[in-house]
């Protein structure tokens, strides 16, 4: 197996191999707050292409959250456009699912019924969607945990019922906001393997946020690194690890030598 | 269940230990009983007065007054707070002017009431639902909006409906609140009760102990508080009784199953 890791920088303009199926176009994002307006993208631009997994990556207040917020149609852009599947973003759409960085479950619904929440809102045909919901749980690895709460499971217990819970309309697109980052070191690592399981299963497209370099480059096709607020993409990296990757992954030169690359690109926006 | 008899039995050694002491000194100072009736009397005037003297109808009035109060005040400030928390026009137009008569003083309305409603049961129900409206009110409208912004921005994300919203995230997320109003609403219910049998009724518990203050028997006195303490106690216990059922999430109602989760 040939593991070789190639950071290769996106000319401007450069031609998507794959059609997108999520691009920002000179996206722009301004909070207007009491003590003045606060920019908090400015001029983005950015291509996800179909079936890729995406990573963000930028100094904390750069406006990732901003910027995932805008794709799931939750907050509306100050200017530029957004296009989903072809068509431009306008509210939350039922092609996308999103995962925020706390779990954010209902604490008076079991985990199935937290699961089945898309397919309740959506109106969803419910016998398909209960089997669905049952299969999504089991893929999480949390068969023996469809009829508890939410607070007798664990922190990354109750991440893996929100992620179950963004697949279960089948959405073309996932959002992911820093899912893992108030998880510890070692379940942070069994999520991120089972995240690419998941993803390699499903063959979503999926914008995944963080702060942490190897998470993104573990998962990632692609990474994308954020300049200081107001944020831009300065960089992009193509991730060439072979897949499925795995914990001896992480200890691979070609692995290292792109988290150094990349933390060298972080540090100069510091 | 060890540790629920256990918690039960503190708080009656507690009595226990006040009853004696108030035992010891009327008979060590030797009060005489228009003043402060040795513990026994009060405990004969309870049993005699609702085996022979109408202390069970008094108890009925009373409690037909509150319950019925009870739960037209704290349905409608739900009804209304619900309103409110929905809908920026009714914020806009009733909040401010509901927060500003909260500070008013209910009971100062007695009098009024009873001119416009007359000295039956309307009255009373009227005042005791008053009283216990505000507290049941302002919570259900902080329950409402304390709601996670997080939650509702999921929801949103996921394309819920406003009234799925409403059942699924919002009620949910205030029912501690509401159930705080609710439990403090049984104490003002009863307070609402009394103060309306004080000023103007021929029945009920308050008028009970406002004729007995007249002709100083003042073990009947005694007699009338005891029994609405013990309404108190029970209206609030039948509450959070019913709380712990609705609320499961909330408060050490947590069924961890270890074995589980190892
Ligand atoms: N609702 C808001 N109102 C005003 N400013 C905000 C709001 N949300 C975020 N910001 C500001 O926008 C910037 C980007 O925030 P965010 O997108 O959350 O960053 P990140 O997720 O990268 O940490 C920050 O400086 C933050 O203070
Ligand atoms: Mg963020």
């Amino acid at each position: 197996m040939s593991r070789t890791a190639t950071g290769v920088e996106n000319e401007a303009g450069a031609v998507a191999p794959a059609p997108a199926i999520l691009s920002a176009e000179n996206l722009s994002l301004v909070y207007p707050t009491r003590r003045g307006a606060i920019t908090a993208l400015d001029a983005l631009d950015l291509s996800i292409r179909r079936g890729e997994f995406y990573s963000l990556i930028g100094p904390s207040g750069c406006g990732k959250s901003s910027l995932l917020k805008v794709a799931a149609g939750l907050l509306p852009q100050t200017a530029g456009t957004i296009t989903l599947d072809g068509s431009a973003v306008t509210g939350p759409r039922r092609e996308v699912g999103v995962v925020f960085q706390r779990p954010t479950l209902f604490p008076w619904k079991t985990v199935k019924d937290n699961v089945l929440l898309p397919a309740e809102t959506l109106g969803l045909d419910k016998t398909a969607a209960s089997a669905r919901a049952a299969e999504l749980i089991g893929l999480v690895g949390l068969d023996r945990f469809a009829e508890n709460y939410p607070s007798e499971l664990s922190g990354g217990m109750q991440q893996r019922v929100g992620i179950a819970r963004a697949l279960v309309h089948d959405p073309e697109v996932l959002l992911m906001d820093e899912p893992f980052a108030a998880l510890d070191a070692l379940t942070r690592e069994h999520m991120m393997i089972e995240l690419q399981d998941i993803w390699m299963t499903t063959a979503k497209s999926v914008l995944f946020i963080t702060h942490s370099i190897p998470e993104a480059v573990f998962l990632s096709d692609r990474v994308a690194v954020m300049s200081a607020r107001p944020g831009r993409i300065v960089r992009e990296y193509e991730v060439g690890l072979d897949r499925p990757r795995d914990l001896a992954t992480m200890a691979d030169s070609g692995f290292a030598a792109l988290c150094g690359e990349l933390r060298g690109e972080l540090q100069f926006d510091l | 269940m060890k540790d629920k008899i256990r918690t039960a039995i503190y708080p009656l050694v507690t009595v226990a230990v006040l009853v004696l002491a108030w035992q010891f000194a009327v008979s060590e100072f030797s009060i005489e009983d228009y003043i402060l009736p040795k513990p026994w009397l009060v405990v004969t005037s309870i049993t005699d007065g609702f085996r022979v003297g109408g202390f069970v109808g008094h108890f009925w009035a009373t409690a037909e007054a509150t319950v019925l109060g009870y739960v037209l005040g704290c349905g409608l400030a739900f009804l209304i707070g619900v309103a409110v928390a929905e809908s920026p026009t009714f914020d806009k137009f009733v909040y401010p002017c509901v927060v500003a008569l909260q500070s008013m003083p209910k009971v100062a309305l007695a009098p009024l009431i009873l001119v416009w409603f007359g000295h039956e049961i309307e009255s009373r129900i009227i005042m005791v639902g008053l009283i216990c409206f505000f507290p049941m009110f302002v919570n259900t409208v902080v329950g409402i909006r304390q709601t996670d912004p997080e939650l509702l921005d999921l929801c949103r994300a996921f394309s819920a409906s406003r009234r799925y919203v409403f059942f699924n995230a919002k009620l949910p997320s205030a029912a501690g609140e509401i159930f705080a109003g609710l439990q403090i609403g049984v104490v003002l219910a009863l307070i609402g009760a009394v103060v309306a049998e004080f000023v103007a009724s021929e029945r009920g518990i308050g008028h009970m102990i406002d004729s007995a203050a007249v002709s100083l028997t003042v073990s009947n006195m005694f007699a009338g508080v005891i029994i609405l303490a013990v309404m108190g106690v029970i209206g609030t216990a039948t509450v959070r009784f019913v709380e712990r059922r609705v609320v499961f999430w909330e408060g050490g109602t947590v069924r961890v199953n270890l074995e589980q989760a190892s």
